[in-house]
């Protein structure tokens, strides 16, 4: 599929039926759905993170990002990421 | 309602590029809780796995003892827990059970026959925080699902089904298949479409429980098998991106024997109804099990240190063919409580497997299934449906 399901003006939103939240167990955030769990490494959890928390674009998202990470260049590694994660039914895009 | 195995075929595990999956520790945390909150069900499905003497089985975990049971398991990792039974509608404290849950952290599936639900309470079982629930249908046509549910219930369900999906859950629906249902995939399928929903699970019977002693009416053919994998591949195509099914090959018609709970005392953890801890839900019927329960040792001491947890952990009490197999890290050598109950001994392969010298025992199943399904309606064994009257005949009470 080279089909791209974001833009800079798409919102990624859970998809229906996942969960978000940290896990001390794991030491890790992880994403919860029925009948399984994804962990999540660090790049990947700050993200749905922010996702999970709150409706915005992914230019917000990644303005956040920036602030957060001392205005490191990772747009294309959100995108890429919201790209793999939308491909495994994590999130959807409204 | 019990889970009919298809929990096996969907452990926690990787996806993607996103997962980091910590494997080569000796013992893992349990990350799945089955809480089987009762035997209680108004349903008398003949493919239950609850075991055949629950009539025997009298005092249930309170509120108190169960959240008990939610609080160690959640302290040791686990993250997803299954509310089942019989019907985990049944208990009154079922809303109270679902809210503790959720409050500790799990995401809380509740898998029921539907009886028992309303609108109103999907919605407050919402409001608690529970994260997913899943209704099992016998079949879509309405006389067979009575008559394999021994009731009334198929319109509730699908009313329920319904409720269900207002809520503002995903619709999960399961088909536990069978000779006697599995020709009616596509309508089976056509319901699902015309309830809009968003997972369709076709479980296959497992052969435990009430399942085992009805297996030569319930065992398909195998070109049953193929019409019905052909029909399961050509909807999986038309509603990509809409509804998501997931089919599955019987056991006993594969060559290999399923990676049963994903490795014995690896990830589930299943409590019963009166505290007993077992590392699959069918594992009471083993012999030699000490049983431990909840009201007696914490869920550490059983996870980690009960004879029960430990004894078909790894790969040491393998035998051949299994021990020296290049694929037991894949399988690990299949279902104990299969192996058992077709060869007597607990510690050999799956007898599902091609390797093992006793696949001919599968085989002969399935050619018994086929005899059954040849007679005439007159010669043919009833079929025996779960009830407290059949299990105590069986167990002698
Ligand atoms: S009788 Fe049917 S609904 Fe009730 S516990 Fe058994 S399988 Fe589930
Ligand atoms: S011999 Fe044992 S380990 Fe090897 S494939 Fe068969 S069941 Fe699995």
């Amino acid at each position: 599929m080279t089909d791209k399901t974001f833009n800079a003006d798409s919102v990624p939103v859970l998809a229906l039926g996942y969960r978000f939240q940290w896990e001390p167990a794991q030491d890790c955030y992880v994403l919860l759905y029925p009948e399984g769990m994804v962990k999540l490494n660090p790049a990947a959890g700050e993200i749905l993170k922010r996702v999970s928390e709150k409706k915005q674009t992914v230019d917000e998202l990644i303005a956040d990002l920036k602030a957060a990470f001392n205005g490191a260049d990772l747009d294309d590694d959100v995108y890429q990421f919201l790209e793999e994660a939308h491909d495994n039914d994590w999130i959807r895009a409204e | 309602m019990t889970t009919t195995g298809s929990e096996q075929n969907k452990a926690p595990g990787s996806t993607g590029g996103a997962v980091g999956v910590n494997a080569n520790e000796s013992i893992r945390q349990p990350l799945w809780l089955l809480a089987e909150l009762t035997y209680a069900c108004p349903l008398q499905c003949p493919y239950c796995s609850n075991p055949m003497d629950y009539a025997k089985i009298k005092s249930e975990l309170s509120t108190e003892e169960w959240i008990d049971v939610f609080k160690q398991a959640r302290a040791m990792g686990a993250t997803q827990l299954g509310l089942s039974g019989g019907e985990p509608l049944t208990r009154p404290d079922i809303l109270e059970l679902i809210q503790e849950a959720r409050n500790l952290g799990f995401y809380t599936n509740l898998i029921t026959s539907g009886i028992g639900l309303d609108a109103s309470k999907a919605q407050a079982f919402k409001d608690a925080g529970l994260d997913h629930i899943q209704v099992s249908f016998q079949a879509s046509s309405a006389d067979l699902n009575n008559l394999i549910a021994g009731t009334d219930a198929f319109q509730h369900k699908i009313d329920m089904a319904r409720a269900v999906k207002a809520a503002g859950y995903p619709m999960v629906l399961c088909f536990v298949t069978h000779r006697q249902n599995i020709d009616q995939l596509d309508e089976i399928l056509d319901l699902a479409i015309n309830l809009d929903a968003d997972y369709v699970e076709l479980a296959t019977t497992q052969y435990y429980g009430w399942a085992m002693h009805n297996q030569d009416q319930l065992m398909p053919l195998k070109e049953q098998l193929e019409r019905a994998e052909a029909t399961a591949h050509r909807y999986q195509e038309e509603q990509k991106g809409n509804m998501k099914i997931y089919y599955v090959v019987p056991d006993y018609f594969e060559e290999r024997p399923k990676a049963c709970m994903n490795g014995w005392g690896n990830v589930f953890l299943t409590v019963t109804p009166d505290g007993t801890a077992l590392p699959c839900h069918a594992a009471r019927e083993l012999p030699g099990m000490e049983l431990p329960n909840v009201r007696d040792m914490s869920i550490r001491e059983i996870w980690e240190g009960s004879n029960d947890f430990n004894r078909f952990r790894g790969f040491d009490w393998m035998k051949e063919p299994c021990r020296s197999c290049d694929e037991k890290e894949k399988d690990f050598g299949g279902c104990r409580c299969q192996a058992y109950m077709l060869t007597g001994d607990p510690a050999m392969a799956d007898p599902v497997c091609t390797k093992s010298p006793d696949r001919h025992l599968v085989d002969e199943a399935i050619q018994r299934g086929r005899d059954e399904a040849n007679k005439t309606a007159q010669e043919a064994k009833p079929l025996v449906f779960r009830n407290p009257k059949n299990s105590k005949e069986i167990s002698g009470l």
